[in-house]
């Protein structure tokens, strides 16, 4: 298979796997325990507001209806209002996606940023000092919880050394990104401690492969031997690594959101569950997940341009 | 010898590993003439690969060199780093044994051949794309400029070591260095490479280095031969004297364990024994423990490389024996 048709068989698998998604929020939101609309209304519940409500929510036609009408919406770009803000769902998030966004980008390139020189230093320094010393520092990163490395970061940096704000998000980009500056270290902290670790490893055993002795043989500058046949070939099982742990810095970005109080969909999630604004929650459960396989998609593609034997 | 392409003194390559040190070559002295090719064979372990890497300094930093090599007079051992890059690739090329693993899976052919011409020479991009296709036009491979483009999965596996020689042949090297190039191969194929191999050192005017365990590709290929065991040199000599006439026990013992031509049903008669591990120093002779020409000496004193006939040389304490034996 070439290149071409491998990418539109790839690009075509997504649709299946929207629709799996779709079913699966589906059936998670009716899988919830108790009765959403008596959780909804509490003790004003009258029964001719129960009825209103459910019909509102169109939780009184049949399954197949609601599913019917859950994907029609969905196609049509409608994914319902927030019960805690009376606005649209969709508004709601496109306000706050765009926050998550430049945060997990910000944390995913200060830990690349970070983790791939420092992984070359200790993969030629294997079992040396420099190369001790920083994977002491990242099995430091590796074991310490995002919200506690986020609160000592806004501990010493903030609160204390006051270099950084201890909150919130600025108007414009320059401003946005020294808020987000912190945040994004802590979200960024253990994932370099993967990338790192996992590349050094990979460098390692590249190292140590025939055609690295073949590409040192021909008289190509030592440089070059680094980069063209070493790291990009090392890169390869890195690649796969980043794409499978974007799920997780999402999820991370939950958590540091929070801590920061930076106002991202990760808080938008955490408020939307402590108001049970079911349709928000369902709404924001949806994008992640297209997001996350999206984000699928683009490792799949890039490790198709670094390594020609995926298209196989 | 003057005029010797490539001269190697008393090489000694020890490998530091976690169980001590290794001494995987052990004072081996050798040189290549212009346009000669020479075979280095030996079992498995006997430390002829590492001495071929050793040569252009392909070893790790757990390997230590000492010894001389010298390279039309310079030595490449104590060579600065700028001057040895331009040497390998360009003037003393290299081939090894797994096409696969020594082709980078991730880089098309053609970019592999063209990254040579990029260091060796100052061919403009179209003229290294030409050179490129006439390279694998040179090893056999037809279809040259669609194959440029395509990865080593895409080859065979004897196409993927005619690619190799390409990458190889594409900076005009005077010597090749050649690590097993044909043992991954099937029968046939392994015919094949050793043919275009002769073919293209012939034509070029190259000379040869060929590692190899195989006596038969040896005979085929090589004007002289140098026989290893356990790290170190047993004999020397043009490849029909060495043949017909071995002065060293041990290469007695290897012509007599194979099947030659004429008594296919004569006896084979196998060496008994271990080759000795090269993590202990031995004192004497290292095949004595499994040779059946001893003498008192052989157990405590090292023989020295000597040359017995014209062109021929053995490390042998029965060489005179041997050599008397078979008379002139």
């Amino acid at each position: 298979m070439n290149r071409g048709a491998w990418l539109v068989s790839r690009l075509l698998q997504i649709i299946p796997t929207f629709i799996l998604i779709g079913l699966a929020v589906f059936v998670l939101a009716r899988l919830l325990p108790g009765n959403v609309v008596e959780a909804l209304l509490g003790d004003r519940g009258t029964d001719e507001a129960v009825a209103r409500l459910t019909a509102q929510l169109g939780l009184d036609k049949s399954i197949p209806v609601q599913l019917l009408q859950y994907f029609k919406a969905i196609l049509q770009g409608d994914l319902g209002d927030s019960l805690a803000m009376r606005i649209k769902v969709t508004t709601l998030i496109a306000d706050r996606l765009p926050v998550t966004g430049m945060l997990t980008l910000m944390a995913m390139v200060i830990a690349i940023g970070v983790a791939v020189p420092l992984a070359f230093v200790a993969a030629l320094n294997a079992n040396r000092w420099p190369d001790l010393a920083i994977r002491w520092v990242f099995q430091l990163g590796l074991s310490s919880p995002v919200f506690y490395v986020g609160l000592i970061l806004l501990t010493v940096f903030a609160a204390g050394l006051r270099w950084f704000p201890v909150g919130g998000y600025g108007d414009t980009l320059g401003d946005k990104l020294y808020h987000l500056f912190l945040p994004a270290v802590a979200l960024a902290f253990s994932f370099s401690a993967v990338v790192m670790r996992n590349l050094r490893a990979s460098i390692l055993a590249v190292l140590t492969a025939e055609y690295v002795d073949f590409a040192r043989a021909k008289g190509i500058a030592a440089r070059l031997v680094l980069f063209r046949h070493v790291l990009r070939n090392a890169l390869i099982a890195t690649v796969t690594l980043v794409g499978l742990h974007i799920g997780s810095l999402l999820g991370g970005a939950v958590v540091t959101e929070s801590v920061f109080a930076v106002p991202g969909v990760g808080r938008l999630m955490v408020d939307s569950i402590f108001s049970r604004d079911y349709p928000v929650i369902q709404a924001l459960t949806l994008v992640l997940a297209v997001l996350v396989s999206l984000a699928f998609l683009v490792t799949d593609i890039v490790q198709m341009w670094l390594d020609p034997r995926v298209s196989r | 010898m003057s005029g010797d392409l490539l001269e190697i003194t008393d090489l000694k390559v020890t490998f530091d590993t976690p169980r001590g040190p290794v001494h995987a070559v052990d004072g081996v002295s050798f040189s290549v003439g212009r346009g000669e090719v020479l075979g280095i064979v030996g079992e498995s372990g006997s430390g002829k690969s590492v001495t071929l890497r050793a040569i252009p300094r392909l070893l790790h930093a757990n390997a230590a060199v000492t010894g001389r090599a010298l390279w039309r007079g310079q030595d490449l051992f104590a060579m600065d780093a700028e001057t040895l890059r331009r040497v390998r690739g360009g003037k003393i090329a290299a081939i090894f044994q797994e096409p696969m693993s020594a082709l980078n899976p991730v880089l098309p052919i053609g970019q592999q051949i063209d990254e040579v011409l990029v260091a060796h020479t100052t061919h403009d991009r179209a003229a290294r794309r030409r050179r490129g296709a006439e390279l694998l036009g040179l090893v056999g491979i037809a279809s040259a400029a669609t194959r440029l483009d395509q990865y080593p999965h895409e080859f065979s596996g004897g196409m993927r070591q005619r690619a190799m020689i390409a990458i190889a042949l594409a900076a005009n090297p005077e010597l090749l260095l050649a690590d097993e190039p044909t043992t991954a191969l099937d029968v046939t194929i392994q015919d094949q490479i050793l043919k275009l191999m002769l073919r293209l050192v012939a034509e070029l005017g190259m000379s040869m280095v060929l590692v190899t365990h195989d006596l038969g590709v040896i005979a085929e290929t090589c004007d002289r031969v140098a026989v290893m065991y356990a790290g170190r040199l047993c004999e020397t000599g043009v490849v029909a004297e060495v043949f017909e006439r071995p002065l060293h026990a041990y290469t007695r013992a290897l012509l007599q364990s194979m099947p030659g031509e004429g008594a296919a049903r004569a006896q084979l008669i196998p060496i008994p024994g271990q080759p000795p591990r090269v993590d202990k120093p031995v004192p004497g002779c290292a095949f004595a423990p499994r040779c059946t020409l001893t003498e008192a000496r052989c157990a405590s004193e090292r023989p020295l490389l000597r040359a017995l006939a014209p062109a021929h040389a053995s490390a042998c304490h029965a060489g005179e024996r041997l050599l008397a034996e078979t008379g002139p």
